[in-house]
This record gives structure tokens, C-alpha cells and sequence, in this order.
């Protein structure tokens, strides 16, 4: 479904990503891991069209969309949900859904609305909330909830769980189980890597913008090695918070 | 008691003008973090195409029409022809871009019709009077307060109810998470700068009634004071905008109003006076009226 063919993303002198190399399939959940300044937000945002690459070649359903504009990306079926969820916090919660439905004929955005509130117990009775009133735990559904209006049949996530509290982290990983089960393909960066690789079909290990290591999930979670010395032991931990 | 309900819808008027040219550089500055100063010029825009609509036998009728078009599709071009080029170059590029516009259209109007001002007919009703409770008002303040508060209901029905002015507001808050959910940058842009452009329009409708004229550099002086405004307010805060045009508005209005006749009028240095306060005011509340990360942005 995505094909990422020797990727480079530079930022002035500097080189964030260097020739990365991956693909993910139709049905897949696939992690990205690595340590903080790895190119992981990177690689995710050159595919959503954010960031320009320096080289390389990026196919989405066999087509070309190397540099594509990221409202185009969206109306070919890819959705970002991107790093620190950036909703629109003067935004009611209602208005962050309606103008994610952008995309959507008005009865299909109706549609949709009804699907996400009914996979979003927690943003019920908040339509009408300004999104910068929501706790952390609500924003980062919403962020998921925004691009699942679109109705991607890629979705990439970056660091859905990043700040949130153990209990919250659960939920997000039960809806991204929840989501595979509806047979959405996506393509998660996460910080919580055993939890991961846990739940990945198949992930890429990069690091220092590289793609150092590849393999089923169990595979690269089993190789304690690879594991301790490119992730390092508290970058697995369970449940990991920051403020 | 009299003189101070005149002075008060006095000021309201004068306000209300300063307000819609406020709002459309609040609105420009939301989407673009430009401080649009080539926005005065869609005024000349509308004035001279009133002057030559009525060179070709044009009334007052069609006039309202004509200038928001016009400002409209001059506001667009602007950004068609210039803007896009720069849209992500720094600020200060920005801003000379700006500059660079507004000083090209003086020299245009003046190159290409004149340097002197040409005038047009007013509409006759113009400075007709009526009286409520022994106060006189002129028909045009009653006129100029009601264009504006219409303006500003349908400004604020565009801005919550449609989807163009919900991609607008969260363009102006995070534009690349606007461009993640399908927002087409180019269009949102476009937009912007053509519903401020209507807004200036209607603010050069209300001028050109009272002041029927075209003169090359008209702009300007309006311009400064929009600027003032929409600074006062909060450069970004839809509110903000229109708060800091009436408050302009007042202020000027009650320092002409009440400035002691002194020294051959004091009353003559009213904008000074003003400015003066606009000054004080900065020093203890820099953010404008409303803060932009609080307030709703437009």
C-alpha cells in the first residue's frame, strides 16, 4: 500500500532522514522505533507531504506521491495524526470534526460523524466544548478521531500516546487494536516500544535518520540486543508518562 | 447631554469604518502573519471605480455593488500577483511586499489618470438630518452604524456556520494542521483575502458617501488608523478588531469633541491626542485588548 524508496529529508545542512527504506501493506500495522531524534517524525511527516524531500521516492497504491500536497494526500485516502495532536484548541470539538470532514460530501460527513461519536464515548457531550478546554486523554482521541473523518484507509500516527497517563495510554492502544480490526492499515511512531511492537505486525527500528533493523514485531522485541542498545531499556517501559 | 449623545454616534460612525478595515487585516494577519498595508488601497480601488462608473453614466444604485467588487477581485490580485510568491518568506519580507504594493498603486492612479482628486456625485440623502428628543443626527450615522452591524452578523455567521470560515480560524491557529485535514491553502488564502477585501469595500462605501472623491493616495491615511485597530484589538482576534476601531473611533471623536478651544483649538491636535493615549495604553497592556491565544481568532 506504501512504499518509502530511499527517503533523505534534510533541514538546511542538517540530514534527518537518510535513505530510509520501508513499506507497509494493505491490512498491517506497522511501528516505527527508535530513540528521540531518530528521523521518526520526520519520515512521517515527508510521507503526509509536510516536509519536502531531499531525494528518494514515496508510492501510495502504485502512484507517485513524492511532494504531493498534504490536502491532496487526504483525498487519496492517507491521514496523518501528527506529533503533540496540534487540534485546533479555538476550534469547538464539533468544529475540529466538521472541518476534518472537508474532504466528505455533507451525507457522508454526517455519517461519519455518527461513526466517530459512536467510537468516541468520551467526546459525547462535548461537541460543542472549545477543544482547548479538553483534557489530554480527550485531545488525543480527538486527533484520532479528526483524521478517521476523512476515512483514510492509511492512517499514520505519531506518538499517539506521548503525555498521557498509564490508564489513557490502554485506551489509545485499544483503539489502535480496535482500528486494525476494522481493517485500517496503519503506520505508528511510538515512543512505548515494547507495547509497540506488542501490538505491530511488522516494525522498523531507525535511528540517527537510518533504518537499522526490520522484522515481525515479536522478532525485534525478542532481540534484546538490538533492543537495549538503539532503544534502551527505559524507552520500553510500560506505561511511561511525561508531564 | 445633547452634545454627548451626537459625539458618541459620531464616534460609533467613524469607529464602525475603522472596524471592517480593521477586520480584514486582522483576518489577513491570521491566515498569513501579514500586516497587509497595501489593505488602505483597496479603498482608492473602489473610489476610482466609482469615479469611472460614473464618468459612464453610473447612479448611486449600483454604486455599493461596484466598490466591493472591485476591492474584492483587487484584494485577490494582490495576493495572486504578489503575496503567493513570498508566502513563506519571513515577516519582514512580508511586510515590504506590502509596502511595495501600496506605494505601486499611488503611483499607478496617478500615472494613469491623475495626480488630482476627481470627484463624483454624493448621494443626495447624504447629509439629510432628523431629530430624536431635540438631538439632530445626520442620516448617514444611522446609515454607516447599520451597514456595519449588518457586516459584522454576516461576518460572524461566515466564520462559525460555513466550512470556508471554519478553515479559515483553524488555518490562522496551526495552517499545516489545517493542511492535514484537506484544507487547500491556496483556496483558503484566496478566500481570505477576498472577504477582507469585501470588507474594505463596504468601508469604502460609507467613505466615498460622505466624501464622494478619488485621490491617489486616499489610502493611506485610513490605513494607519485600521492598523492602529486592529493593533489596539489584538492583531488576530476577530473582537479585538472591532473593539479597537469603535474605541479609535470614540477616542478621536471625544478628544475633538472635548479638548479645551485653546491656543487656536487644541481640538485641531485630537488624532495626536489620541495617538498619545494609544501610546499609554501599549505601554501597560502590549497585547492589545484581546490576547490572541485566548481570545477567538478570526
Amino acid at each position: 500500500m506504501l512504499e518509502v524508496d530511499q527517503l533523505t529529508t534534510r533541514y538546511g545542512a542538517v540530514t534527518a532522514l537518510h535513505a530510509a527504506t520501508l513499506r507497509v501493506d494493505t491490512g498491517e500495522l506497522v511501528a516505527l522505533v527508535g530513540p528521540n531524534g531518530a528521523g521518526k517524525t520526520t519520515l512521517l511527516n515527508t510521507v503526509a507531504g509536510l516536509l519536502r524531500p531531499a531525494s528518494g521516492h514515496i508510492r501510495f497504491e502504485g502512484t507517485d506521491i513524492t511532494s504531493a500536497e498534504p490536502a491532496h494526500l487526504v483525498r487519496s485516502g492517507l491521514a496523518l495524526v501528527p506529533e503533540h495532536r496540534r487540534i485546533f484548541r479555538d476550534l469547538t470539538v464539533h468544529e475540529n470534526l466538521r472541518l476534518a470532514g472537508i474532504t466528505a460530501t455533507s451525507p457522508q460527513r454526517s455519517d461519519r460523524l455518527s461513526e466517530v461519536e459512536a467510537l468516541f464515548p468520551v467526546l459525547r457531550g462535548k461537541w460543542e466544548v472549545s477543544a482547548g478546554y479538553l483534557s489530554g486523554g480527550e485531545a488525543q482521541q480527538l486527533a484520532v478521531a479528526r483524521a478517521l473523518m476523512s476515512n483514510p484507509r492509511l492512517l499514520l500516527l505519531d506518538e499517539p500516546t506521548l503525555g498521557l497517563a498509564p490508564a489513557l495510554v490502554d485506551v489509545i492502544f485499544d483503539l489502535l487494536d480496535a482500528l486494525r480490526a476494522q481493517g485500517r492499515t496503519m503506520l505508528v511512531v511510538e515512543q512505548n516500544a515494547k507495547r509497540a511492537l506488542e501490538l505491530a505486525d511488522r516494525a522498523y527500528l531507525l535511528r540517527t535518520g537510518q533504518i537499522v533493523a526490520t522484522g515481525t514485531g515479536a522478532e525485534l522485541a525478542a532481540n534484546t540486543n538490538l533492543f537495549d542498545a538503539f532503544i534502551g531499556a527505559d524507552h520500553g517501559a510500560l506505561g511511561e508518562a511525561q508531564p | 447631554m445633547i452634545k454627548l449623545v451626537q459625539t458618541l454616534v459620531d464616534g460609533f460612525g467613524v469607529g464602525s469604518t475603522y472596524a471592517l478595515l480593521a477586520l480584514g487585516i486582522s483576518l489577513i494577519f491570521g491566515v498569513m502573519h501579514l500586516v497587509n498595508f497595501a489593505h488602505g488601497e483597496l479603498i482608492t480601488v473602489g473610489a476610482y471605480a466609482s469615479y469611472f462608473f460614473f464618468l459612464h453614466g453610473g447612479s448611486w444604485w449600483w454604486m455599493p455593488v461596484i466598490i466591493i467588487a472591485s476591492a474584492a477581485l483587487a484584494s485577490v490580485a494582490t495576493e495572486l500577483v504578489a503575496f503567493r510568491w513570498v508566502r513563506n518568506a519571513n515577516p519582514f519580507t512580508l511586510l515590504l511586499t506590502s509596502f511595495a504594493i501600496e506605494r505601486l498603486s499611488h503611483a499607478l492612479w496617478q500615472i494613469f489618470v491623475s495626480p488630482k482628486q476627481r470627484a463624483f456625485p454624493k448621494p443626495q440623502w447624504v447629509f439629510n438630518t432628523f431629530s430624536v428628543g431635540g438631538v439632530r443626527f445626520e442620516v448617514m450615522d444611522v446609515v454607516t452604524i447599520g451597514v456595519t452591524l449588518v457586516t459584522l452578523a454576516i461576518t460572524a455567521i461566515v466564520f462559525k456556520r460555513t466550512m470556508f470560515g471554519i478553515a479559515v480560524r483553524a488555518a490562522a491557529e496551526d495552517f499545516d494542521a489545517a493542511r492535514l485535514m484537506g484544507v487547500r491553502a491556496n483556496r483558503v488564502i484566496s478566500g481570505a483575502f477576498a472577504f477582507a477585501g469585501a470588507l474594505a469595500g463596504v468601508a469604502a462605501c460609507l467613505i466615498l458617501m460622505r466624501s464622494p472623491a478619488a485621490d491617489p493616495s486616499m489610502g493611506s491615511d485610513w490605513l494607519l488608523k485600521a492598523v492602529i485597530a486592529a493593533v489596539i484589538g489584538g492583531l488576530g482576534s476577530f473582537t479585538g478588531a472591532v473593539l479597537g476601531g469603535i474605541s479609535l473611533g470614540l477616542l478621536e471623536t471625544f478628544t475633538r469633541a472635548y479638548l479645551p478651544d485653546v491656543a487656536g483649538g487644541l481640538d485641531r491636535f485630537s488624532t495626536g491626542v489620541a495617538f498619545i493615549i494609544i501610546a499609554a495604553f501599549f505601554v501597560i497592556r502590549p497585547e492589545g485588548v484581546l490576547r490572541v491565544a485566548t481570545a477567538e481568532r478570526v
